[in-house]
C-alpha cells in the first residue's frame, strides 16, 4: 500500500534538516534535535494525511486489488466480471432473461433450496459439537442442548424445521419445473439428476429423525425400515426372500441397522449417513445439477410460446 | 365420551365412529393441527393449493396469448410471444448483478427471518427416551412418508414400502424421455400440455399430498380412520370383515386363487391399457403427440400410469367393497 517514491523519504531515514546523528548531548544541540524532531513528525504526519486520504477509495488499493482482482467501476464489463471471477457467483451468467428474475416464473424454489440446505450445514455442524451417537447419552445430549446449550433450543429448532422446509420447497421446485415442461430437451438428464436431490432430501430428512433417540424418532424409523424386511428377494418377509435364504440376521434390512433390531449400531449408522455420507453425495449431485442447469443454456424460461403449428417434425432415429 | 366399550356398529365406506352424537371435538382437531411437527402439513394445505393456482395462472394466461397468436399469423411473426410486458428499445438481458443477485440477497434474507420466526416460536417435538417395550400408538413415520404408511392399508409392505417407492423414483426419471409433446418448455401452459399436467396433478396432489394429509389428519390410534373432529378413541374397535376378491367368487383352493388372481389382474392390465390409449388418442392434438412416440416410449408410459392407477384402484376396492386382496399366491399377496 505505501508507495515508496524517495521524494517524501522512506520512513527510517532522517527527516531532511536532522542534524548529524553522534553530536555531543548539550543544550544548544539538544534544542535543535527537538525542533528536527518535530518537522519530522510533521512529515510523517502529512503522510499519514495523506494515506488516509487515499482510503477514500479502498477499491485503488494494493490489498482490495489483490482480493477482488477486477475494477468495480461501473461498467458493464466490471458487472459481468463481478461475477465472473467471482468463485462463489461464478456459476452466475453474466447477463440473464430480463423476465427469468421475476419471481412468478421460478418462485425462487430452487436457490431457496440451496439456502435452506446451508443454513443446514451451518447448524448440523454446530450440532455435532454437542452430540454423540451413542444409545447411553444421545437423548441426554439432546436434553442438555435444549437447556444448557446458549441458544441451542434455537439450534436444534432451526435445523429441524429447516429440514421439513427444505422437503416442502424440494417438492414445490419440482412441481414448478414440471409445470414449465423445463425438462423437456435438452434438460432431460438434469430433471433425473434432480430426482435423485429429492430421494437424498428425504433420506437426509429420514436418518435424521432418529438421532435425539426419543420415541418420535425410534418408532418411525422402526415403523420405516420394518418395510425393508419386506423387500422382494433381499428381505426375510419379501416375496421370495425366504427361498433365497434370507432371515433377520442377513437381510437388508440388517444392513441397513447393523442389527435386527433398532438398536446402538443403528443410531451411530443413520448418524453417519446423516452427517457425512449423504450430504457428500447430495453435496455432489448438487454441483452436477447446477454446473448442468448452466451447461443446457441457463434456467429454462420465460420462453416465447411455441405455437401448435410450429412444431418440427421428430428425428428418426 | 360414554361409558363401556362398544364396538361401533358402523357401515359406511370409512368408519367415522363419533361416540355420544356428532359434535365436532375442536379440542382434539387443535392437537393435531399444533402437534409440532404437523405444522409442516398445515403449511403444505396452504402452499400447495396457492402454487397450483399460481402456475395455472401463468398457464391459462400463456394459453390465451398462444390463441390470439393462432388467429393472427401477423402477430405471431412479430410478437414478443411472452405475457410479460416488453417494449421495442428493452434489452433481452440483465446483468445479474444487480438485478439476480439482489433479489438473492433479499430471498435469503427473508428465508432466514421465517425461520428464525418459526424456530423461536415453535418448539422441535421431543419424546420420552426411546422404548421398545412401549409402542407408540399410532406410530406414525415422518410426514412426507406418511403416503408410503398410508398405502400400507391397501398394500403389502413389499408393495407398499419397496415396490412403490421405487416405481416413483423411476417413474419421475423416465418423465423426460417418455413425454414427445415438444410444446411448452419454458413456458406455463395448459392448453398444449393437457394430458401430462392432468397426470402430475393427479400423481402429486391427488395422490402423494392428499395421502400425506390423511396419514397426518385422518389417521388415528391403531391407524383407524377417524374424520376431522372425531375424538382420537384408543378404545375404539372397529370390526371390519375384509374379504378376498376369489372368496366373493366362492374359490377356496389356493392353485385356484392364484391362477383366478392372475386372471383378474391380467384383466384389469388390459383393461387399464385399453382405457389409457382411448384417453392418449382422444383428441387430435393427442394424436399427434402420440404419432411421434416411439413403441418403447408408448409402452414404458403405459405401465406406469397402469401401475399409479393401480393405487386409487385399490383404495376404491379396499375402502367402498371392504376386499383385501385380489390376487393370492404363497409368495405374495395383491
Amino acid at each position: 500500500m505505501a508507495e515508496t517514491d524517495g521524494k517524501k523519504g522512506a520512513p527510517a531515514s532522517p527527516p531532511a534538516g536532522a542534524p548529524p546523528a553522534g553530536s555531543n548531548g548539550d543544550g544548544k544541540n539538544g534544542k535543535g534535535r527537538i525542533t528536527a524532531l518535530l518537522e519530522g513528525g510533521k512529515v510523517v504526519r502529512e503522510r499519514a494525511v495523506d494515506e488516509l486520504k487515499a482510503l477514500k477509495q479502498p477499491e485503488k488499493t494494493d490489498l482490495w486489488k489483490s482480493v477482488l482482482r477486477v475494477k468495480h467501476d461501473e461498467t458493464p464489463r466490471s458487472r459481468a466480471l463481478g461475477v465472473l471471477s467471482n468463485v462463489f457467483l461464478h456459476l452466475h451468467p453474466a447477463k440473464i432473461n430480463r423476465d427469468a428474475v421475476a419471481y412468478n416464473y421460478t418462485w425462487g424454489m430452487g436457490g431457496m433450496t440451496f439456502y435452506v440446505y446451508i443454513t443446514l450445514v451451518f447448524t448440523g455442524t454446530l450440532l455435532m459439537f454437542y452430540y454423540h451417537p451413542s444409545k447411553v447419552v444421545a437423548f441426554r445430549d439432546i436434553l442438555y442442548l435444549e437447556h444448557d446449550v446458549p441458544f441451542g433450543k434455537l439450534l436444534r429448532n432451526m435445523h429441524r424445521w429447516g429440514a421439513h422446509l427444505m422437503v416442502i420447497m424440494v417438492e414445490l421446485h419440482m412441481f414448478r419445473v414440471f409445470l414449465t415442461g423445463s425438462y423437456k430437451p435438452p434438460r432431460q438428464f438434469n430433471w433425473v439428476v434432480g430426482v435423485l436431490l429429492l430421494v437424498l432430501t428425504l433420506l437426509l430428512s429420514f436418518t435424521g429423525y432418529l438421532l435425539p433417540d426419543d420415541q418420535l424418532g425410534f418408532w418411525a424409523v422402526t415403523v420405516g425400515t420394518n418395510m425393508a424386511r419386506a423387500t422382494p428377494l433381499l428381505g426375510h418377509d419379501g416375496p421370495f426372500g425366504h427361498q433365497l435364504g434370507m432371515t433377520p440376521f442377513n437381510d437388508v434390512r440388517f444392513g441397513l441397522l447393523g442389527g435386527s433390531i433398532v438398536d446402538a449400531n443403528a443410531l451411530l449408522r443413520a448418524y453417519i449417513w446423516h452427517c457425512v455420507a449423504i450430504p457428500i453425495i447430495a453435496s455432489t449431485f448438487m454441483v452436477v445439477h447446477f454446473w448442468r442447469v448452466r451447461k443446457d443454456g441457463g434456467i429454462s424460461g420465460p420462453s416465447p410460446v411455441v405455437l401448435e403449428s410450429e412444431i418440427k417434425e421428430p428425428r428418426k432415429l | 365420551m360414554e361409558g363401556g366399550l362398544k364396538p361401533a356398529r358402523d357401515f359406511s365406506p370409512v368408519s367415522s365412529y363419533s361416540p355420544g352424537g356428532s359434535h365436532m371435538d375442536f379440542h382434539q382437531l387443535w392437537t393435531i393441527f399444533s402437534t409440532p411437527d404437523n405444522v409442516p402439513i398445515v403449511l403444505l394445505l396452504f402452499v400447495v393449493p396457492f402454487y397450483t393456482w399460481y402456475g395455472l395462472r401463468q398457464a391459462f394466461a400463456n394459453d390465451r396469448l398462444i390463441g390470439q397468436l393462432e388467429a393472427d399469423p401477423a402477430l405471431a411473426k412479430t410478437s414478443h410471444r411472452k405475457t410479460q410486458l416488453w417494449k421495442p428499445g428493452w434489452a433481452k438481458e440483465v446483468h445479474v448483478w444487480p438485478y439476480l443477485l439482489r433479489i438473492e440477497f433479499l430471498a435469503a434474507i427473508i428465508v432466514t427471518v421465517i425461520l428464525m420466526v418459526w424456530s423461536i416460536t415453535l418448539n422441535a417435538p421431543l419424546e420420552e427416551p426411546s422404548n421398545p417395550t412401549l409402542t407408540m400408538n399410532p406410530a406414525k413415520a415422518p410426514w412426507y412418508f406418511l403416503g408410503l404408511q398410508e398405502m400400507l392399508v391397501y398394500f403389502d409392505p413389499w408393495m407398499a414400502g419397496v415396490v412403490f417407492p421405487s416405481l416413483i423414483i423411476i417413474g419421475l426419471m423416465v418423465i423426460p424421455y417418455i413425454d414427445a409433446n415438444p410444446l411448452g418448455n419454458g413456458y406455463y401452459t395448459y392448453k398444449q400440455r393437457k394430458f401430462s399436467i392432468l397426470t402430475f396433478l393427479f400423481g402429486f396432489i391427488a395422490l402423494w399430498v392428499s395421502m400425506i394429509v390423511i396419514g397426518t389428519i385422518i389417521r388415528g390410534p391403531g391407524w383407524m380412520w377417524f374424520w376431522p373432529g372425531v375424538t382420537w378413541d384408543h378404545n375404539r374397535l372397529v370390526f371390519e370383515v375384509n374379504r378376498d376378491l376369489p372368496d366373493i367368487f366362492g374359490i377356496k383352493d389356493r392353485t385356484g386363487k392364484a391362477i383366478f388372481g392372475a386372471i383378474v389382474m391380467g384383466i384389469y392390465f388390459v383393461g387399464a391399457w385399453i382405457g389409457m390409449h382411448k384417453l392418449i388418442t382422444r383428441t387430435p392434438f393427442n394424436r399427434k403427440i402420440y404419432a411421434r412416440m416411439s413403441l418403447l416410449q408408448y409402452s414404458v408410459m403405459q405401465v406406469f400410469l397402469i401401475l399409479m392407477l393401480l393405487l386409487p384402484v385399490k383404495m376404491l376396492l379396499r375402502l367402498v367393497f371392504r376386499i383385501k386382496y385380489v390376487w393370492i399366491t404363497p409368495w405374495f399377496n395383491i
